[in-house]
Formats: C-alpha cells, structure tokens, sequence
C-alpha cells in the first residue's frame, strides 16, 4: 500500500527550485563578458577638479574633439591600480592617450602614487564622492573605458588590465577611431 | 605503455560498474538468485583492483616524470622534489577525479568482499546504486577529461606545478576530502539500496555507520586544517570567514554530523528509520552541491578555484540525476518504510532528535545564507551575506543543542525520567553557572561569547560525566569516543568565545626602536629589511616581543609582493603560548612624515588555540569510536563463524 504524505515530497520540490536556479546561473554569461549598458551611449555630462593642484580638470566635453582615448577609473588606495602601472605604460607606449578619474582620493595620496607607478595620464579628474563612477556604471576600480572622438562609450574593461589585454585594448581603441 | 595499461584498465572497470548496474538491477526485479546478480560482488572486486591499476599508472607516470602524457607536461616538471611529484598525481581536475572515483571504487570492493550482514538482495541494491553513480564519473573522465591522453609532439619540459600548491599540507588536502565524500557516497549508496528493498532495519544502520564515521573524521580534520590555514596564510587574523568555500566544506559536515547521530538511535534503537535514510541521501548531496559550489564559479569567493563551466553543467547534470532521483526514490518509497520503534521525549533518543533538529536548522541557515546572494542576483541585485547573519541565526539553535549535549549522554534508551539524572544537571548547571559568573565578573563581555563560555564549561563536565563511576579501563571504545567528541566541542567552542571575548587588537605605525603594547605583550620593533624569495620580495620585520616582562623573543612577520600574478600577501609571525597565541602582521610604510614608520597590526588571542585543539579531539573522538565500531563487528564476524563451523 502506498501512503501519499506529502511532506515526503518537500526536499525533491526543494531541490528542484535550488537546481533550476543553478541552471539559471550557468547560462548566464559571467560578470566579464556583460556588456556594459552604457556602451553605444555618450559619456554623461560631469566637470571635475584637477586631482592635482595646478593640472588641467576634466569635463565630458574634453572627450569630444575627435580624438579616442582610454578613460581609467583608478584610485591611490587600490592595490590592483598600482598593479596595472605598467599595462597602462605599455598602452601610453603604443600610442593610447590615457586620462584618469581618481575616485575619493586626495591630492597627496594620488601624487605619491604617481611618483611610486609612474603617471601614464594625460588628465586626471578628482572624483571624491564616486558620483561619476556611479553614473559611468562602473562597480569598482579599476576600470577602463575606451571614448570614441565623440565622446562615445565603446568598451568597457572591468578588473585590472593584464599584460594580455593590452593589445586587445589598442584594437578597440583602434577601431573607436575608425 | 603505461599511459595505455591505465587508460584500458580505467574503460574496463567502467564496464565492470556497468555490469555490477546491471546485475543489481536484475538482483531487485527478479531475485538474487539470477545468474547475473552473482556477478555483483566480483564485478566491485575487479572493479577496485582496476581502479588500483589505473591510479598507480598514473602515480607512476608523474614519478618518472613522463612527458609524453599531456597531463604530466601541463603540470609536472623533472626538478620538483619527488614527494610533490607525486602529488601533482591529484593537484589537477583529471587527476583529482581518477582519485575520486578509485577511492569510491576500493569502498565498493570492500564492502563487496567483506559485508554479509545485510539481506544479500539490499547489499546487491547498494552495490547497484554506487556503480550508478561512479558510472556518472567514469563517463566525465573518459569522455571529457582522460588523464592518460597523449602530448604530441612530448614537450622537451614539463609547465611545472603552482608553486603555492607545493605545500605537504595542500598535497595531503584532497585525499582526506575525497575520503571524507566517498565516506558519505557509500552512506547515500546504502541509502538508496534500502529505499529499493524498503530493508531499513538496525543491521543497515551497523553496516552504514563505520563509513558515516571514518568520513566525518576526515571532514572534521579538513576543515579543522582549512581553518588554521586560513588564519595563518591570509594574515586578517580570523579563523571562520563564513566563506562559500568554508560553507561548502561545513555543510556536508552538519548533515554527516546528523546522520551519524540518527545512524546511531537506528543500530541501538530501530527508530528514526525513514529520518535516517533521510540524512543519508542529504549528507552525499551536500558535498555534492559544495563541489558544484566551488568548481562552477557560480559562487564569488577568495578562494580561487580554476572554473570551468563547462565542467559545472556536467557536474549540475550529474547532480540532478543523483539527487533529484534520490529523492524523487525517497518521496515514493519513504511513505512505506514500516515505521520503527516509539520513545518518550525525556529520553537518549529524544535528546539526539534535539541534537539531529538543531543541526538540520543549521544546515538550512546556512545553505540559505550561502545561496542568498544567488538568489538576488538572479534577480537583479547584489549582495553579500556575512557574520551579522549566520552568527546570531545559527547561535539560536547552537546553544540550546549545546545544552542538550550536556545532558543527553546521560539518558537511557526509550524513556527515562530527568529526576534520575538529578545530580548529573547540578553539576553541569553549576559548572555553567560558576562560568557565567567567572566570565562576567572578569570582563564585560558581550552576550554570544559569554554563553558560549558558559556552556563551554557546562559540556566540558557533561560530556565526561557518562564516564563517572565506570572501571575507566573496561569502558568500551565508542563511549571513549564519545567523551572525547564531545569534550573537543566543548574545548572549541570555548577557544570561539575566548577568541571573541578577549582579543586585544593594536594597529600602529612604528619607527625602528620604537615600543607599543598589546594585551600583556611588549613589542619592540627591531628593525625591517628587505628579502628575497624565489618568485617575491618581501619587507621582513624583525620584532623583539616580551610577554608580562619576561624574556624578549624574535619574531618576524613579512610582507611579500609576488610579481607573477601580481599579487600582495602577508605571513604573519604567530608566537603560540599555553594561553593564546600573539599573531603579527606588518603592512607597508606609513604615508606621512617622512621619517620610517611601518605599519604593524597586532592581535593577542587568549586560548584561540583551543578552537583547533577541539576540532583535533572531535576527529579523535570520531576516530577511537570508529575502531571500536570495527573491531567489535569483527568480533562478532568471528564469532558468527565459529558458531556456523
């Protein structure tokens, strides 16, 4: 005689709900290869303060004379920026001109960290209370964008670059100024 | 040659777990007097030997150093010191499943050859149930991950083995781990031969119980070493970081620490028959989905896994076979299982259904809080789950079971009456009281640890009571094992409260000369010099420690900067005293001034040893029952035979 409780059936159904949310996971591309929702989309408006005394500031609109740049979210506090250093030499080398958002950082703090990893960035915009990395729909830091010459977002680059990505990052670029 | 004798060894034994499905199968439907249903047993034997042959030619492989074997080239080199070449054997993902799969094929042999207790048909069922599952294995090495593939052209030299995977301790790591699933595995293949015959009787629950055992002491001593580890290596001075990974070793832990327990009231007993075969399933399943946790990146953690996802679907695929069939088995048949015996709630079994509905709660809390971030990411947002959650919730349950381990032990079997143990409960309120009071008259200290201590206390004197008034020589193994058990959670969770309690933290910028404090400890720092290591660089501090004014020792904690992958980490310097350990971490130089200061973080954690020293006497206390397990079933087994002669 077979007793129906149903109960007995509560950990299949449990499971079942747990496996179909891993399954959800799985098919879902990870956080590297999600495009941006920015991308397609022109740089927002913001005009920022020198990150150091005396230095040009940065505004949307310096990204808008027809020239394609890199655009480095980084900051003095963090250990992956300081790692990146020579990935953005080497980009600066090849040719790439770079220029750089300090997220809640200070003058002093970002001046010893250009003197320690060298300063591959033509401008750097102070970015105290992350407003603009929030409204670039960036997470964390470090992150790089490419802009097109009209201000455009073509690409995002999350994490640190590696010495492996830098060619890739000169091709986007490449194409962004084509 | 080698790598071939291997790889034919490995298709036939996956033909011969075929076979042993098969005879299974047709031993359930027809009867175990079918002709195939006696190739059951000889197909596990040769199935083992197989495994044996395939695992030793690969052993053998990475110890020449072989690299005409692309598994060999991609993670061996002729210079690596011999023991780690050995080890490299199980530090890959093919490796580490050929492993596996011999681990759980030897298991199955033995119990082919030696285990005549159960009704031959429901052995066969079981027998039938593990080939199904190392079917599933076999199938994922031979078909994507075949670790006797050739290099072509052989590589003049070997890639070499991540040099941070070349620790004794690492290398011994996934042995102990498989021993510890496979433990469980057997547990879920008994399981599931029983729900086939519906046989759930006090014989299934003897037969499974070693297997419960001896995987439960290798999980213990896993994460007991995963958390030194921890606190040693990533130099933030805690022991429990609540972790996906740490989640994904604690929960098949709980469910095993369950089953063990419920295994235990089914051999004394014969009740909790449909919870226990309940457990069975749920233990293997946990360690199954940690896997899948841990190998498919699904999971952010600071463990670094390589990921595959590839490799995840197959595993969830897998797992959805198992466990999904498992438990769809359970829903059907567990409604039939005849019910076993009754008992009253004062009772040894109504103390254990307390210990068994605590620790299933913390199973689920923690599966919830591991899961939680899935869950809200899948829809949308994301979120991190931490102590603030899994501290207070799993607390509400730990310490009544806490509670209930100090006295349970000490009730009888069926019904008892508390009046009984009237003395027993002073004295363990009293050790709790006198405790609470110690604790709080010494320090204010917070709520959680300062129960935690005094239940400490209160186990500590609960769990040896069982002893009192017994010849301590003639007490039999297990209720050594027992005590010991229990005795270690006490020890353990009085080293947490300390730990919580007690921990003085200084963090200080100091010049060279310069002097601070921390809890009774003087430390001067001496000096800071630059070294070099193989693949880092590091600042090595050199500080000149006191403790309460006595003689000064050198100790030196360093931070090393890696430069492939680059990466910073600290060695902290730990000076280890009966009553707690001093744990150093020197930072970078401090920004400022000018002049040399250098940042030092310092920790003085009174009794924080106790948590590991409890997790050594837990898996003891595991250890010395199993044997006492062992021995007396071959007791019996002689015994059975001279009576039968």
């Amino acid at each position: 005689m077979i007793r129906w409780r149903l109960w007995l059936w509560l950990p299949l159904l449990a499971i079942a709900l747990l496996f179909g949310l891993f399954a959800l996971q799985l098919s879902r591309p990870k956080d590297e290869f999600v495009r941006s929702a920015l991308i397609g989309q022109p740089l927002p408006t913001f005009s920022l303060k020198p990150a150091l005394p005396g230095q040009p500031p940065l505004a949307n609109t310096d990204f808008a004379d027809g020239k394609p740049r890199l655009l480095n979210v980084f900051a003095s506090w963090c250990v992956p920026c300081a790692a990146e250093a020579p990935q953005l030499a080497a980009l600066q080398a090849g040719g790439a001109e770079i220029v750089a958002v300090a997220i809640r950082d200070t003058p002093d703090d970002v001046a010893a960290f250009l003197d320690a990893y060298g300063n591959p960035f033509s401008r750097i915009g102070a970015d105290p209370y992350s407003q603009l990395q929030i409204a670039l729909g960036s997470s964390g830091v470090p992150e790089t964008f490419v802009i097109d010459g009209t201000g455009v977002i073509r690409h995002q680059h999350i994490g640190d670059i590696r010495a492996e990505d830098v060619p890739r990052l000169l091709d986007e670029l490449r194409e962004a100024g084509e | 040659m080698i790598a071939e004798l291997g790889l034919a060894a490995l298709w036939l034994a996956a033909a011969l777990a075929a076979l042993q499905l098969l005879g299974g199968a047709v031993a359930l439907m027809r009867g175990e007097a079918e002709p195939l249903a006696a190739l059951v047993r000889p197909a596990a034997q040769v199935q083992a030997l197989l495994c044996a042959i395939a695992f030793a030619a690969l052993l053998y492989l990475f110890a020449v150093t072989d690299l005409s074997v692309a598994l060999v080239a991609d993670n061996s080199h002729s210079a690596k010191p011999a023991i780690f070449k050995l080890a490299g054997t199980w530090g890959n993902h093919e490796g580490s499943m050929l492993l596996w799969i011999t681990v759980m094929a030897l298991a199955g042999g033995l119990i082919a050859w030696v285990e005549h207790r159960l009704p031959e048909r429901t052995l066969l069922a079981t027998l039938a149930a593990q080939a199904f599952v190392g079917l599933g294995f076999y199938a994922f090495l031979l078909v994507s991950s075949n670790p006797f593939a050739r290099a072509v052209p052989a590589p003049p030299e070997g890639a070499g083995l991540n040099p941070l995977l070349q620790d004794i301790g690492l290398a011994l790591h996934p042995p102990v781990l498989y021993c510890g699933y496979v433990g469980l595995s057997v547990a879920f293949s008994f399981a599931v031969g029983a729900l086939l015959t519906r046989e759930v009787t006090p014989a299934f629950a003897r037969v499974m119980r070693p297997w419960v055992l001896g995987a439960w002491v290798a999980l213990t001593l896993g994460i007991t070493a995963g958390s030194y580890w921890a606190y040693y290596e990533l130099g933030w001075g805690g022991w429990w970081f609540w972790d996906p990974v740490e989640n994904a070793s604690l929960m098949p832990w709980l469910a095993a620490t369950a089953l063990l327990h419920s295994a235990g009231v089914l051999a004394a007993r014969d009740a909790l028959r449909t919870w226990t075969l309940m457990l069975g399933v749920v233990a293997f399943s946990m360690s199954m989905i940690g896997t899948f946790l841990v190998r498919s990146g699904i999971l952010t953690s600071v463990h670094a896994f390589a990921v595959d996802p590839e490799r995840g679907t197959f595993i969830l695929a897998l797992l959805t076979l198992y466990i999904g069939g498992a438990l769809a088995l359970f829903a059907l048949r567990a409604g039939t299982v005849a019910e076993g015996e009754r008992f009253a709630a004062v009772s040894r079994e109504g103390g254990l259904v307390i210990n068994n509905v605590a620790l299933s709660a913390i199973l689920g809390i923690v599966l919830l809080g591991t899961l939680y971030p899935l869950l809200t990411e899948a829809l949308g947002f994301r979120v991190s789950v931490g102590p603030p959650y899994f501290n207070p919730m799993g607390a509400i349950f730990f310490l009544p079971m806490m509670a209930v381990l100090a006295i349970g032990p000490l009730l009888r079997w069926r019904q008892d009456r508390l009046a009984r143990v009237r003395w027993q409960m002073v004295a363990v309120a009293a050790a709790f009281a006198a405790a609470l009071l110690a604790a709080w008259l010494l320090a204010g200290i917070a709520l959680l640890p300062l129960l935690g201590m005094a239940l400490a206390a209160a186990v500590a004197v609960g769990s040896v009571l069982p002893l009192a008034r017994r010849r301590l020589t003639r007490a039999p193994l297990t209720l050594w094992g027992m005590v010991l058990a229990h005795l270690g959670v006490a020890v353990a969770v009085f080293g947490m409260a300390a730990d919580s309690a007690f921990t003085t933290e200084r963090l200080v910028a100091l010049r060279t000369g310069e002097q601070t404090s921390v809890g009774p400890w003087q430390v001067t720092l001496a000096g800071v010099e630059p070294v070099a290591g193989p693949n880092w660089t590091a600042l090595s501090a050199t500080l000149q420690v006191a403790y309460a004014g006595g003689a000064s020792v050198p100790i030196e904690p360093q931070a090393r900067s890696f430069w492939a992958p680059a990466q910073q980490t600290s060695e902290s310097a730990l000076l280890t005293r009966w009553n707690g350990q001093l744990y150093a971490v020197v930072g970078g130089q401090a920004p400022g001034d000018g002049a040399e200061r250098w940042q030092l973080r310092l920790w003085w954690k009174p009794f924080v040893t106790c948590i590991w020293y409890g997790g050594g006497l837990i898996a003891l206390g595991g250890l010395l029952a199993l044997i006492g397990h062992v021995v007396g079933d071959l007791r019996r087994r002689r015994r059975w035979r001279e009576a039968r002669a």
